[in-house]
């Protein structure tokens, strides 16, 4: 058996501000293998993005990752010198923001971003190198993509930027792509066509994909496997029918309660009360022991994520019991 | 662009309009002419003479009148002091001060640009303190003070560079320059060092501040994702970012920098066209006093366009002319 493309083992990425110590990754560990998508889920200040920017080895200091390993295809990059990072971004290991309002630079031309992207890693022709920029750019839906590349980003709407990003970071057939919640921006029948696009990529040349979201329906129907995570950590983990079917956290099940569908269209999603704790000065015990239906005495101390069945792991001293859920909950 | 460029050129057209009413006014009604011009010995009938046959005695309206359409034909009349033309004067001297400014902003751009950029970049470094403590004092020491010493070190001390005139110069498409000979560089330097030394200090902060922004933005950190090298991601995807704001400050920079050349010009005797202001004031040359004002004012309308242009260059998200 190959190694898997990514391996995580007990990350912790930290920022130290003047009131303590952000921990915004605490101790997460998980594998991503060849051709594989992972779904990975939860609200806003959760650690997701900074788990991708772990992974890229792109924190801006004074954050840095405090522990951990991450092997990426066996090799430790957490140690890895500036060069090799280097060569590995953009190339081997790519991601696509969140903002695609932000992501392109505004004094600077489609082609010269794209441009610059391919011939940071192979020495190519301008000729070439444009050649290979417009193909990216037809592969992801851009009609006319000679005459986009001419383009500044402003004259794009947000839609085409993003799209332009997810071109870019396609450029080079990465073995692992860090999509964070790349098509909030496109609307429904883009956003089909690229999760189409990216999921043919990944099972046609076994690209490994981390796919960021806050909308559980989103991975529901794209990832293999979902991780869920909250304040830092990981809650949940396994395939994805076991989690959307039988999930075994309570903050699973609320996010499953969150997933649009059920409701008309435009309505107020249902939100699970409460907010994520800052991630500062932690209290010992489960994290999401204040916002939990189930909280008791013993949700004072940390519960481990522990294996309810192979492949599916949960992090809470009073899991669902593999019970599915009912169709009041699933209403809720 | 064109259609741009030709409402710019009415703007300017009109900006000239309103000061030249402002200078005749201020200048030639405020202030007796004859006062100057006529002895004090000469009879009430000689003044009235006099007085008719300058147009003095015309209405108000009628003298302005006179005067632009003499000025949009070059003529601001002749200097009392030297007997000539007061626009050829000022013409004759403007290349220095030019030369002198160009030379000063160049300096606080080339030197500027790249120390700010590494104080905005590793802002936390002690080199990083030591410019920004530099540039305060940039900022603060007073220009004529940092002439005169710099006279005192480079020229009275040490004896390495003059401290007056202009040097050698040579034609160069028809104008007189002294950057283009090593003679000529010795003397520039030290008047260019006081003239720019401010810009330099404001240069400094502004690129600090820009880079400390926009190295925080998302592109930035896209490009690294990217996988480009540092020498690119600061290269391009910064400082073109930074030279927006930078272009544009340097360009009204400039305008001030010609007008305020008078200063550094009286301490190093440097023959341009804010010295020869000084003297004609002194010698209430109004003529060429007209003249300066008239032609600052034009210089700084051409700069402010030329800056506006480049903005857009700079800043694709800037359209000229408004348009969408
Ligand atoms: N530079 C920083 N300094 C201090 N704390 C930070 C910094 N960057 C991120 N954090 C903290 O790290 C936590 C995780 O942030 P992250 O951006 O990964 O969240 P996220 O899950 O991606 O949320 P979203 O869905 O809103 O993008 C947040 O609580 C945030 O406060
Ligand atoms: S450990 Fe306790 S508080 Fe935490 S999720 Fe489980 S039941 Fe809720
Ligand atoms: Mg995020």
């Amino acid at each position: 058996m190959t190694a898997p493309t990514l391996k995580v083992e007990n990350l912790e990425t930290h920022f130290p501000t003047r009131d303590g110590i952000v921990r915004a990754v605490d101790g997460v560990s998980f594998e991503v293998a060849q051709g594989e998508i992972l779904g990975l889920v939860g609200e806003s200040g959760s650690g997701k993005s900074i788990t991708g920017f772990s992974i890229l080895g792109l924190i801006d200091a004074p954050g840095h990752i405090a522990g951990g390993k991450i092997l990426f295809k066996g090799e430790d990059i957490t140690r890895a010198s500036p060069q090799r990072m280097r060569q590995l971004r953009g190339a081997r290991i790519a991601m696509i923001f969140q903002d695609p309002m932000m992501t392109l630079n505004p004094v600077l031309r489609i082609d010269t971003q794209m441009i610059e992207t391919v011939q940071a890693h192979e020495k190519v022709s301008d000729v070439a190198a444009r050649a290979r920029a417009a193909e990216a750019l037809r592969a992801v839906g851009i009609a006319a993509p000679e005459e986009r590349l001419l383009s500044y980003p402003h004259q794009l709407s947000g839609g085409m930027r993003q799209r332009v990003a997810i071109a870019t970071a396609l450029l080079h057939k990465p073995d692992l792509i860090i999509a964070d919640e790349p098509t909030t921006a496109l609307d429904v029948t883009i956003q089909g066509q690229i999760l189409y696009e990216m999921r043919k990529l990944c099972r046609d040349t076994g690209t490994a994909l981390i796919w960021i979201t806050h909308d559980l329906s989103v991975v529901a129907g794209l990832a293999d496997r979902i991780m869920v995570m909250y304040a830092g950590r990981i809650v949940e983990t396994g395939p994805v029918a076991t989690v959307i079917e039988r999930p075994q956290h309570p903050y699973t099940r609320g996010l499953i309660g969150s997933v649009p569908g059920a409701l008309p269209r435009g309505k107020r999603l249902f939100q699970i009360p409460g907010m994520t704790p800052a991630l500062i000065n932690l209290p010992p015990g489960c994290r999401f022991k204040n916002r939990c239906s189930r909280a008791d005495a013993l949700c004072d101390t940390m519960p481990e994520l522990a294996e309810l069945s192979p492949g599916h792991g949960v992090r809470c001293h009073h899991p669902y019991d593999a019970k599915p859920l009912t169709p009041s909950e699933t209403a809720a | 662009m064109l259609v741009f460029i030709i409402r710019r050129l009415m703007q300017a057209a009109l900006v000239v309009a309103v000061m030249s009413v402002l200078v005749f006014v201020g200048i030639y009604l405020i202030g007796d002419p004859l006062a100057i011009l006529v002895s004090p010995e000469a009879t009430e009938l000689d003044r009235e003479e006099i007085a008719r046959s300058l147009g003095l005695d015309r209405p108000v309206w009628e003298q302005y009148f006179t005067f632009l359409t003499a000025a949009v034909q070059g003529d601001f009349g002749k200097s009392f002091v030297f007997g000539q033309p007061s626009l050829g004067l000022i013409l004759e001297r403007m290349p220095a001060t030019l030369e002198l400014a160009l030379t000063a902003t160049i300096m606080a751009v080339v030197i500027g640009v790249p120390l700010g950029l590494y104080a905005g970049l590793r802002h936390e470094t002690i080199g990083a303190r030591a410019i920004m403590a530099g540039s305060v004092l940039g900022f603060s020491l007073p220009n004529f003070w940092v002439g005169l010493m710099l006279i005192m070190l480079f020229a009275v001390q040490f004896g390495w560079l003059p401290a007056s005139g202009r040097g050698q110069t040579v034609e160069v498409l028809g104008i007189e320059l002294s950057v283009f000979t090593a003679n000529g560089w010795k003397h520039i330097i030290l008047p260019a060092i006081t003239l720019g030394l401010s810009k330099c200090a404001l240069i400094i902060r502004l690129a600090r501040a820009t880079a400390r922004e926009v190295m925080l933005m998302d592109y930035v950190k896209f490009a690294r994702a990217k996988g480009l090298d540092e020498k690119r991601v600061i290269g391009v995807h910064i400082l073109k970012n930074i030279m927006v704001p930078i272009t544009t400050v340097t360009g009204l920079e400039l305008g001030a920098l010609i007008a305020f050349a008078v200063i550094t010009e009286t301490i190093f005797s440097w023959p341009g066209m804010g010295k020869l202001l000084i003297d004609s004031i002194i010698h209430l040359d109004r003529p060429v006093v007209v003249a300066y004002l008239i032609v600052v004012v034009l210089l700084l309308v051409a700069i402010n366009l030329i800056v506006d242009i480049l903005y857009s260059v700079l800043d694709p998200r800037v359209r000229l002319g408004g348009a969408k």
